[in-house]
């Protein structure tokens, strides 16, 4: 973290950059929050750690306005989703000078909470330079510990890998912490019933109290204003009726970002209601990679996404009842 | 409304339909003196492509029991390529709705032409009768859309 | 005072339920939220914070004001039931106590909302004492005392007994319901309990956060204060903490067309959403810097100078933890600790 710092110091100092994006420590041991730094002065309150997990390449899309380059701290899996901001033209490319930070899995404090770990005072071992395999956490009841690996965001046990896509110079070192099949959740539910499956999707989307942290935290959710918030469309988007509205913003907030959603994870990391949202995501990532071949969004910034492109001999609807 | 409480069970059925192709397949089958169910109801579209996914929970949500999405046969698309895009669409939403637990019978896409009004007539009663047999739609529909 | 050993909690819920609603903290795919017992809920007393406040027990997400259902040409108009059935809330902590007292203010003052005076009266509230507050926790500066939570009845949960205590006409009537079921017992228990939990409390990292300068008339300064430019960045305009928080209480009203009518009803609002408080004209706070800013001015300024001083925050800490970009009404409060009033 100190080599990230000093460098971003650097470049704040030869005015390569106007302002750095980064993480900024919290007033507890595990909520830092997404800030720009626009003096050296202020980059003392920097913090990149296991609970940075916070994926900051939607704020580009504001920073591209701003005047001068702003450096950009992008983990692995955050450089697909600034990726496909490229290529969605929401970012410019030229606005940004891109540091590829080292990753070793994030952190949920779900996860730590529900480990019955409370009153929370220090957490050590979330540091990105010690390679800690476990957690020591200081608390008002007495030192707790608990393995890295379980309390690691759903996400991370999916990683994508340890390479950036994109960036200017990359600093640390990145770990591989995928340890699970990705699409391995979502064979369990198709495997159900349909009796099943609509149990366990009302169970969890009665839980949704509507209050739209999917989609802002979304990087692929960048329209500037969201069909659901428009005033000419008859929804009851605030309210949080327990039939088929819930069920309908989940479906068409993973419709609209089908085929650019690079599953990066963030909606099932912010949901205060601990949703598996990222279910809905990875289906359609699984759809299409079955009906229209193996297609990573981000990995590239020029390629046709699968919705915005066809074939001719592609399969028709009817495959989703011929399926069983 | 009352009726269907009361008596035998007549399903609703949504059909859009693009203008170009089955629409005026319809035509044909009404001039051809075929019949179909007047439980489908027609909405006109100027092509598949103009069928928004949010249209067909729409229609659940507002009471339906079955959706069916007619367009031109893949390669005949009045703007060249609209259906191949709609094709596509349909084929993800469909497959997220049988992944969320509803019927996979309830939702169709048929590709009729213009000139097939017996197939627009065949296709219509066939997803009545399969509607029919699935019964009321219980999973999508808003409980404040009943009566 | 009683108590009844937690074993034979399920026989109290039973007893309770027989006669009226009974809502408590029940883990449903995961969270826990208050909701209505049932033999096989899976109840969880230990909870401290439930992801949602209970005021949806009095003030729900979203209620049905009215509904017009046209039949040919008539249209009738069913107004929306009054609660009628009584309830209780079996759970309560001190802090959403507190926060239930804060809509108080707002709904039974003139003119008074008639749902939410009839769900005041038909409720009785449990509290439950806080066996282990939480870093995220600050009750203590909103001078709120986890440790003796003022309700119809109080109830402390300790060594696998629960001891209880009727403090008002409610709460005595609720104990008769359930008096075969409890013991008698001496304060001595809970007495010592209250201490260690204070104690607790006052080793929580936010438990001398300072409120100074908040509440007071003279406010423009802390509105014009640059401090806000710099806070509000991260926000992302959703709007978990303002459903999650126990004084929220915006709402709005509309319209949903059922296809054989019109169904008015009423759902909780967010001051962080753009549609907020939208007019004609369009919106009279159009950044969201504005509208971050309206959050907390509401709850440390403008609800305190209206209702002799007593803040719309009540230190629950749920958006400390609840919120996805780790903003929160401390870091305000802290932030303009730290300019010392100075912008």
């Amino acid at each position: 973290m100190q080599e990230l710092m000093n460098r971003a110091k650097e470049l704040l100092a030869d005015g390569t950059v106007a302002r750095v994006l980064g993480w900024k420590a919290g007033d507890l041991s595990y909520n830092p929050e997404p800030a720009f730094f626009e003096t050296e002065e202020s980059l003392k309150d920097f913090v990149y750690n296991g609970f940075c997990g916070a994926n900051l390449s939607k704020y580009m899309i504001a920073a591209s306005k701003f005047e001068g380059k702003t450096l950009i701290c992008l983990k692995p899996c955050d450089t697909y989703s600034f990726n496909q901001l490229i290529k969605e033209h929401r970012v410019d490319r030229e606005k940004a000078y891109i540091i590829g930070v080292g990753c070793k899995g994030k952190l949920d404090i779900e996860k730590i909470r529900q480990q019955g770990i409370k009153g929370i005072e220090s957490i050590s071992g979330a540091e990105i330079e010690d390679e800690a395999e476990t957690l020591t956490i200081q608390t008002i009841y007495g030192e707790k510990t608990c393995a890295y690996k379980d309390v690691m965001l759903e996400r991370c046990h999916v990683c994508k890998g340890k390479e950036h896509m994109i960036y200017d110079e990359l600093i640390g070192e990145s770990k591989d912490t995928k340890d699970a099949d990705r699409f391995a959740e979502i064979e369990n539910i198709e495997a159900m019933s349909p009796e099943e499956k609509f149990a366990f999707f009302q169970k969890e989307l009665s839980k949704c109290i509507r209050c739209n942290a999917c989609r802002n935290v979304c990087p692929a959710c960048s329209c500037r204003k969201c069909v659901f918030d428009s005033d000419k469309f008859d929804s009851s988007q605030k309210a949080n009726v327990d039939s088929f509205e819930e069920k309908m913003f989940h479906v068409i907030r993973a419709f609209h970002v089908a085929g650019r959603c690079t599953d990066c994870g963030e909606c099932s990391r912010v949901c205060p209601q601990g949703i598996p949202l990222h279910l809905f995501n990875r289906k359609f990532i699984k759809d299409i990679n079955e009906f229209y071949g193996e297609y990573q969004a981000g990995e590239d910034t020029d390629s046709k996404g699968p919705l915005t492109n066809f074939d001719f001999e592609d399969v028709e609807p009817g495959i989703v009842a011929e399926r069983g | 409304m009352s009726i269907e409480n009361k008596e035998e069970f007549r399903p609703k059925i949504v059909a859009f339909c693009c203008n170009w192709c089955s629409y005026a397949g319809a035509d044909l089958a009404g001039s051809s003196r075929l019949s179909y169910p007047a439980d489908v109801k027609i909405i006109r579209v100027p092509c598949s492509c103009r069928v928004n996914p949010m249209f067909i929970l729409r229609a659940f949500e507002k009471g339906a029991d079955g959706v069916i999405m007619c367009g031109c046969h893949p390669g005949d698309c009045h703007y060249s390529t609209g259906n191949y895009y709609a094709r596509r669409r349909m084929t993800l939403l469909f497959s997220m709705l049988d992944y969320l637990g509803v019927e996979n019978g309830r939702t169709r896409v048929e590709w009729v032409s213009a000139a097939e009004g017996v197939k627009f007539s065949q296709t219509m009663n066939e997803f009545v009768e399969k509607i029919h047999s699935l019964g009321k739609n219980v999973r999508l529909g808003d409980l404040r859309c009943r009566n | 005072m009683f108590k009844i050993k937690a074993e034979n909690l399920p026989a109290l819920f039973r007893k309770i339920a027989a006669e009226q609603e009974l809502y408590l903290p029940v883990k449903e795919a995961g969270q826990v939220n208050f909701a209505a017992w049932s033999e096989n809920a899976e109840v969880s007393l230990d909870t401290l914070k439930t992801v949602k406040s209970p005021k949806d027990a009095f003030f729900p997400q979203s209620e049905n004001l009215y509904s017009c259902v046209k039949d040919g040409k008539k249209i009738s108009i069913e107004p929306g039931a009054l609660k009628e059935q009584n309830f209780v809330l079996f759970g309560m902590k001190a802090c959403d106590i507190q926060g239930v007292k804060v809509l108080d203010n707002v709904f039974l003052s003139e003119p008074v909302d008639t749902f939410y005076a009839a769900r005041r009266d038909h409720g009785t509230i449990v509290a439950l004492a806080c066996h282990e507050p939480e870093e995220s926790c600050f009750c203590k500066v909103f001078g709120i005392d986890c440790a003796d939570p003022v309700a119809d009845v109080a109830a402390w949960m300790i060594e696998g007994e629960l001891y209880w205590k009727a403090l008002s006409e409610k709460g005595e009537a609720l104990t008769a319901i359930v008096k075969e079921l409890l013991t008698d017992a001496d304060e001595a228990k809970v007495e010592e309990e209250k201490q260690v939990i204070r104690t607790i409390v006052d080793k929580l990292p936010y438990s001398n956060l300072s409120l100074e300068g908040w509440g007071e008339e003279d406010y423009m300064e802390r509105f014009n204060s640059s401090v806000w430019e710099e806070l509000y960045k991260p926000c992302l305009a959703c709007g978990t903490c303002t459903f999650v928080c126990p004084t929220c209480q915006c709402y709005d009203i509309k319209d949903y067309d059922t296809g054989h009518g019109v169904q008015r009803y009423r759902c909780w609002d967010s001051c962080m959403y753009s549609d907020f408080t939208m007019m004609a004209h369009g919106n009279n706070r159009n950044s969201q810097m504005q509208r971050f800013r309206q959050r907390f001015m509401h709850k440390l300024v403008y609800y305190p100078v209206n209702n002799n001083g007593m803040f719309s925050c009540v230190g629950c800490g749920r958006c400390v933890e609840k919120c996805p970009s780790a903003l929160n009404i401390v870091k305000v409060i802290k932030a303009f600790e730290k300019q010392g009033g100075e912008n």
